[in-house]
């Protein structure tokens, strides 16, 4: 075994740069440090010191929840065409979904943590046996283990596959490829589990529509997809390691399908609510129009949906969608913009008004920015570390010590020139 | 239950064992220094072992019972005695407040039941008042479980409804409709609850475990009558109109970051009498009573008025009536 050793370089891949890293790691940690002290103040004075209150009980934390778990979903994406579909385009990019899957479970999790003031220290009473996890009826108990069993497989997988690549092997299709399955699934469950935590409320009709999960999906594989694009642009400009322009392009297509149908369930709904506009439409009628002089998230959601509509059809058309600069702004406006559209633009509406018809808005205060910019940067922290570690190896730059000494019986070919996985047959494309 | 009694640890045993696991003394020495240190980093504010006073002490040893105490359900009857001595105690070293907290369980044969006379109530809200009063509600954030609507005559939305006028009641062609927790048959509050914080009594009260809640808010998403209240912040009552009547699942004090709601004051009409609100008010708006008693007024009630509930389309099953004369 050579865990020791994998365990230091990959501490030496993530401590090592040139100064930009620093700076950027810097940055972060500085963002994550305020963020703690936002948090300290929450804990320490009580949650009144943030924007929510009884009328609107779930703000910033759970829309942010809501919007990440979708990302981490959408790491299917990559996982499904590279190790079910042998798709050789998607290889390289894979350990790299899987890490931002990782990190934004890491930021769902922390931003569950940060909405429940118990739960930093009674998170043993969600345990089964010492605790009582209240499984299968509490849609919340669900999500934990979802996510926490997501979180487990998206970090076990990858470790198992760098580890093997670490040592000088071929990751043994057998141990994993189960798991690889078993994550396909987990992953469009971890999404609807999250969906149903809202559209299982019938107190709440903003929420209550069978449309919900299936829109969830949408949205995820539209804003997951739209972030790897950035990254993947990102280390493809910055680093050696060689990303297809297949798999971008690839990419490029799947975001562009699922932002259509993204955006024909948010006509689907915008219809529902307003062609024959009920009492349950009230919500809508808050977040698209204003209800009785309380408008604060109408321009939130009309930007949104700007940025929505603009980044979804620019990328229809292929030229644009081909010129590097111009997809991945429409990327970037897809992300916010879902970010708006189904964070606070799902979560928020649907306290307002009560289900007792009282109109009382939300207005995150500067503890709750400040945690949920420190949760973000924690998320970054988590992704930078994890892409650092990766690359290396997958760049046969960084080897176990075993390797370092000559070996007669094998010889090690640079990674860059082969596609990363032995059992990878290629397929046509085209 | 779990002790931490850490002040009060034996002597190190002489026979070299510890933890069932056989040491050397050496090697006995460094697991208690290294367990005592690593323990007293996690543990260091909430611990006994910082504390200045020893009233100080007391309380957080006692804190530390109250983090590791079992849910409610899951107690023994020995385990809630000690529990309820243990919170008493609590409001003596905290406060100085001699309070008694009863876990009178549900009585056989009960269900409890309310209707609401909505030609009869006028709005003055003593209800509300009774109701702060009797259950202890935080003063600082103004809590209210029960929430009267001032609505105009000829209209029966909610959404149209003022609950929060502030003139001479009642005003004219209006009338007034109390709500509160309505103790649904089918609660909608209790299954979202990931630690099965919530649940329903056998006479129909839902109630909290509050020391086991985690603060999540999903009851309160969860539930469409808007009847549950969250301690945002620690909850204030001025020490001299702390009701000392109270119970384990009703109006004990509460802490910060965790769920409350009406419970028909169950530490009343699990002892036969009504609850504040019912016998705060001055027009005899509120019935009350047994569901499963024939001669009980709210059954006679049911019988010959005509009666609503709210969001029926939502199959809750309410335990809660509005009728009119």
């Amino acid at each position: 075994m050579y865990l020791r050793a994998f365990l230091l370089s990959a501490l030496r891949s993530a401590t090592s740069g040139d100064r930009r890293y620093h700076l950027w790691m810097g940055s972060l940690t500085a963002v994550m440090l305020l963020g703690a002290y936002g948090y300290y103040v929450q804990v320490t004075q009580g949650f009144g010191v943030t924007g929510m209150n009884d009328h609107v009980s779930w703000g910033l934390y759970i829309s942010n929840m809501a919007f990440l778990v979708g990302v981490a979903a959408a790491a299917v994406i990559l996982v499904l065409p590279a190790y079910v579909l042998h798709d050789v385009d998607f290889s390289r990019a894979v350990l790299i979904a899987e890490g931002v899957a990782v990190s934004a479970l890491v930021m769902c999790l922390a931003f569950v943590t940060a909405n429940s003031p118990g739960l930093p220290f009674k998170w043993w009473r969600l345990t089964p046996v010492i605790g009582l996890l209240n499984w299968p009826s509490s849609m919340l108990a669900w999500d934990v283990i979802m996510l926490n069993g997501y979180l487990v497989l998206n970090l076990a997988i990858p470790f198992y596959v760098l580890y093997s690549h670490f040592v000088g092997h071929e990751p043994a299709k057998k141990k994993y490829v189960p798991f690889i399955y078993v994550s396909v699934v987990w992953a469009v469950s971890i999404h609807l589990v999250t969906a149903f935590l809202f559209a299982g409320l019938p107190a709440r009709p903003f929420w209550n529509s069978a449309l919900l999960g299936p829109r969830f999906l949408a949205s995820a594989f539209t804003a997951g997809p739209a972030f790897m694009i950035l990254l993947l642009g990102f280390i493809k400009t910055t680093s050696r390691y060689e990303i297809p322009d297949a798999a971008i392009s690839k990419l490029a297509t799947v975001t562009t399908v699922a932002a259509q149908v993204n955006l024909v369930m948010l006509l689907s709904d915008v219809i529902f609510e307003f062609y024959s506009p009920t009492h349950h439409s009230t919500s809508a009628r808050y977040l698209f129009f204003g209800l009785a002089g309380h408008h604060a998230l109408v321009p939130w959601i009309r930007t949104g949906i700007a940025m929505n509509l603009l980044a979804t059809f620019t990328l229809m058309i292929h030229p644009l969608r081909r010129n590097t600069r111009v997809l991945m702004l429409a990327c970037g406006a897809l992300f916010v913009g879902i970010w708006i559209e189904k964070g606070i633009g799902l979560v928020i509406p649907g306290f307002i008004p009560s289900p007792l018809g009282e109109i009382v808005e939300y207005t995150p205060t500067w503890v709750e920015l400040l945690v949920t910019a420190g949760i973000w940067a924690l998320g970054l922290f988590v992704l930078t570390v994890l892409v650092r570690v990766a690359l290396p190896i997958e760049l046969g730059e960084v080897r176990s010590p075993n390797l370092e000494a000559p070996l007669s019986s094998r010889v090690i070919r640079p990674r860059t020139f082969r596609p990363r996985y032995e059992e990878v047959r290629p397929v046509r494309t085209r | 239950m779990t002790r931490d009694r850490t002040a009060e640890l034996p002597e190190s045993p002489d026979d070299g064992t510890l933890l069932q696991k056989p040491v050397d003394r050496r090697g006995a020495l460094g697991l208690l220094v290294g367990g005592l240190a690593a323990g007293a980093a996690a543990l260091s504010a909430c611990t006994p072992l910082n504390a200045a006073t020893p009233k100080e002490r007391e309380i957080r040893l006692l804190e530390w019972e109250e983090f590791t105490q079992k849910h409610y359900r899951r107690m023994t009857e020995k385990e809630r005695a000690e529990t309820i001595e243990r919170l008493e105690r609590l409001a003596k070293l905290r406060d100085n407040q001699d309070v008694t907290i009863a876990t009178t369980g549900a009585q056989p044969g009960v269900l409890f039941g309310y209707a609401f006379n909505i030609s009869k109530c006028q709005g003055f809200r003593n209800c509300v008042e009774a109701c702060i009063n009797e259950n202890n509600l935080d003063r600082r954030a103004g809590t209210q479980y029960i929430r009267i609507f001032e609505m105009e005559n000829g209209v029966v939305d909610l959404d149209e409804a003022n609950p929060t006028y502030q003139h001479e009641v009642p005003t004219p062609g209006h009338f007034y409709l109390g709500a509160q927790c309505f103790q649904c048959a089918d609660p909608p509050c209790v299954p979202v609850c990931p630690v099965g914080a919530t649940w329903q009594e056998p006479d129909g009260i839902v109630v909290i475990d509050y020391d086991w809640c985690v603060g999540c808010r999903a009851c309160m998403a969860a539930c469409p009558y808007w009847a549950r209240r969250f301690n945002w912040d620690a909850p204030e009552v001025p020490r001299e109109e702390v009701n000392p009547d109270q119970h384990y699942l009703g109006n004990r004090a509460r802490h910060k970051g965790c769920m409350e709601k009406c419970t028909f004051c169950i530490h009343r009409t699990r002892k036969g009498r009504l609850p504040a609100c019912a016998e705060a008010c001055p027009t005899g708006a509120r019935v009350f009573g047994n569901l499963l008693d024939p001669n009980s007024e709210i059954r006679w009630v049911l019988a010959n008025k005509h009666i609503f509930r709210l969001k029926e389309e939502l199959a809750t099953e309410p335990r809660f009536w509005y009728f009119s004369d």
